[in-house]
């Protein structure tokens, strides 16, 4: 279907296109077996200016929305949901400085983000506290001009890979949620550890540790935004990122009936490609409506957030549940199209099914996001 | 340094056909692409402007359409685009072609480094960068697989061969040609793209290049394409049946006649 993209936006599509056809499809398989992280890969995005999409221009990006970005991680997506999230954890890094930063700030870091230079982390989860954010043991305490952290954070994707983090941390356990600020620390900040990589069951070519903090000392201006504010950056935030997990379940979807198309018109039994037989064909139908449909939804809320309005945050979790639901049943789908070639390491179905799975859980499971709808809906009803 | 690179568009080879009835290339719904070895050579022009600092000026002959290619060059880095475009110039061979390049190239101004892809996928011949050297008086390597160096205003190369490499030198001003190995081209950068968009293009056609009437398109050429054809493999199988030494009587027999 066309969407009616503006020339630019087009632009952005083409080059995306090329990067996840001649270097990310050739590439993913192998980097998926040896657990890499995709350095190379990531340069070349960053060569054709990718890493700046939704970076205004007075700091060096494109000064595009969660739009442009969306555009770019659906190609990525098609190819590689672990690269496609090591490229939009950056984004995830760098929007709590560009939400609530000071201008020094922005500009201190942004130029470098904008052109791939250096990339972000955000560094939220921790053992205690993944959809419970209040669960933080994380502390910073002010001792003179700088900000001391102590604690552990969990499965932060791109850690160890990238030179910015975005951390939250507890400057205040009695204020409870507005007892959180969030903090900039840098990989050469004294204190600051990276633990070993962990063993996923999918997008094993991202790279994802333990952050620790053991009396991590950061200048005073680390602070983003002001004390207390760090939950209200992360809401905001992650409203703005959602759209960029669900166009992962788009992109991803689109490779997977791809690739279940492909096959089911060469595969012959019973005298007859598979495609054939209604059996088949209906499931293909199926998810084709399906990838198309979360398509849509997803553009409409990166195009409705990109406005800034009031209510993103419904709009945001909606569309993300949808398409990475949606992306887990059609590459589940897709696996079951191919039958036993699927299941085989050789075919490139099984690690779409297996790097499906993240999409449903990391920036906030689909649990969470059906309670932020039920409770946006709960508001807007009274 | 000045940098020409020399870039060919033509049909991506994924889609040739040949019509049987004409046999002619059957050219309609078929993708025009930059002709891939000729990737490689812009990638280098622009990794040495990178390295070196100067300009990368993109240089096709061809039909209007070529603009395209010119424009995905200027994407991926180069900084100018020349179009050298006549309808005098059609139906050019390698001597032709050698001569229209090298008149336009002069005309254009001074440079350093002139660098070719080892050849096009359409024709095939790998004449033409050395021939435009020697149409402008310049030494020339071919078949390069990685520049090592540049001081003194003259450039280490390695030369592919069959059997391993050559080390060579070659002073400027020279041209090389470049096989595939010698890097992984980029892709276009946004602000390439943007750049590209907008760039005007220079045009010049055979009264821009002072050309000789006599010299270019098909009354230049030196050699006609008199026939194309798709080869039709006419080869008979035949099953040899019986002990082996039957067998051997049997083809020594078929083979006989042909000895």
């Amino acid at each position: 279907m066309d969407y009616f993209l503006s020339e630019e936006q087009q632009m952005i599509v083409d080059i995306a296109r090329q990067i996840t056809n001649e270097k990310i499809i050739p590439q993913r398989a192998e980097l998926d077996e040896k657990e890499e992280y995709a350095t190379e890969i990531l340069n070349d995005i960053a060569q054709a200016d990718l890493f700046g999409l939704y970076i205004p221009e007075e700091y060096g990006g494109f000064g595009g929305s969660c739009f442009e970005i969306v555009l770019a991680l659906e190609q990525f997506g098609r190819g590689c949901v672990a690269i496609a999230t090591s490229f939009a954890a950056s984004a995830l890094g760098a929007y709590p400085i560009l939400v609530s930063g000071s201008e020094d700030m922005k500009k201190k870091y942004m130029p470098d983000v904008a052109i791939g230079k250096k990339r972000a982390a955000f560094a939220l989860t921790e053992a205690n506290a993944g959809s419970d954010a209040s669960g933080i043991q994380t502390t910073a305490v002010l001792d003179g001009d700088e900000w001391v952290l102590n604690g552990t954070k969990q499965w932060i994707t791109n850690a160890g890979e990238a030179q910015l983090y975005s951390v939250v941390a507890i400057t205040d356990r009695s204020k409870g949620a507005r007892g959180a600020s969030m903090f900039v620390v840098e990989d050469t900040d004294p204190g600051f550890f990276c633990g070993p990589k962990e063993k996923k069951m999918g997008i094993r070519a991202s790279a994802t540790c333990e952050l620790i903090f053991k009396d991590c000392r950061i200048p005073k201006d680390r602070l983003i935004g002001r004390e207390g504010l760090g939950f209200i950056i992360v809401m905001k935030t992650l409203d703005l990122s959602r759209p960029g997990i669900a166009i992962l379940g788009v992109g991803l979807g689109q490779a997977a009936l791809d690739e279940a198309v492909v096959y089911a018109k060469q595969r012959v039994q019973f005298g007859k490609p598979i495609i054939a037989f209604q059996a088949i064909q209906h499931m293909l139908a199926d998810m084709a409506i399906e990838v198309e449909a979360s398509r849509a939804l997803v553009y409409a809320a990166a195009k409705h957030i990109a406005a800034h309005p009031k209510d993103m945050s419904k709009a945001s979790s909606m569309c993300k549940v949808f398409a990475t639901d949606m992306a887990m049943k059609v590459t589940t789908n897709a696996v079951q199209v191919l039958g036993g070639y699927g299941y085989m390491r050789e075919y490139p179905v099984e690690k779409m099914m297996r790097d499906a799975k993240i999409l449903q859980i990391y920036e906030g499971t689909n649990q969470i996001q059906r309670n932020v709808v039920g409770q946006e809906l709960n508001k807007e009803y009274t | 340094m000045k940098i020409i690179v020399c870039i060919k568009q033509v049909p991506d080879a994924k889609d040739v056909r040949l019509d049987p009835k004409t046999n002619t290339m059957a050219r309609e719904g078929v993708a025009a692409i930059m002709n891939p070895f000729d990737r490689h050579a812009l990638e280098e022009g622009v990794r040495l402007k990178e390295q070196y600092g100067g300009s990368v000026t993109v240089v096709s002959m061809g039909p209007p359409q070529a603009e395209a290619v010119l424009r995905e060059a200027v994407a991926c880095g180069a900084d100018e685009a020349v179009l050298v475009s006549d309808r005098a110039f059609a139906g050019a061979d390698t001597w032709a072609t050698t001569y229209t390049l090298g008149k336009a190239i002069e005309k254009n101004g001074s440079f350093d480094l002139i660098i070719c892809g080892k050849q096009a996928i359409d024709g095939d011949t790998a004449q033409v960068g050395p021939g435009l050297a020697k149409r402008l008086h310049i030494p020339f390597v071919s078949y390069v697989k990685k520049i090592t160096g540049l001081a003194n205003g003259i450039l280490s190369l390695h030369r592919l061969m069959d059997d391993g490499y050559d080390e060579v030198e070659m002073p400027l001003p020279g041209l090389l040609t470049v096989v595939k190995e010698i890097n992984v081209p980029r892709v276009p950068s946004l602000k390439g793209k943007m750049k590209a968009k907008s760039l005007s293009i220079k045009t010049m056609n055979a009264e821009d290049i002072g050309a000789d009437a006599e010299c270019i398109g098909l009354p230049g050429s030196t050699t006609q394409v008199v026939k194309v054809f798709s080869p039709v493999f006419k080869g008979e199988r035949a099953m040899l049946q019986g002990t082996v030494d039957e067998q051997v009587e049997q083809l020594v027999n078929k083979l006989e006649p042909y000895l």
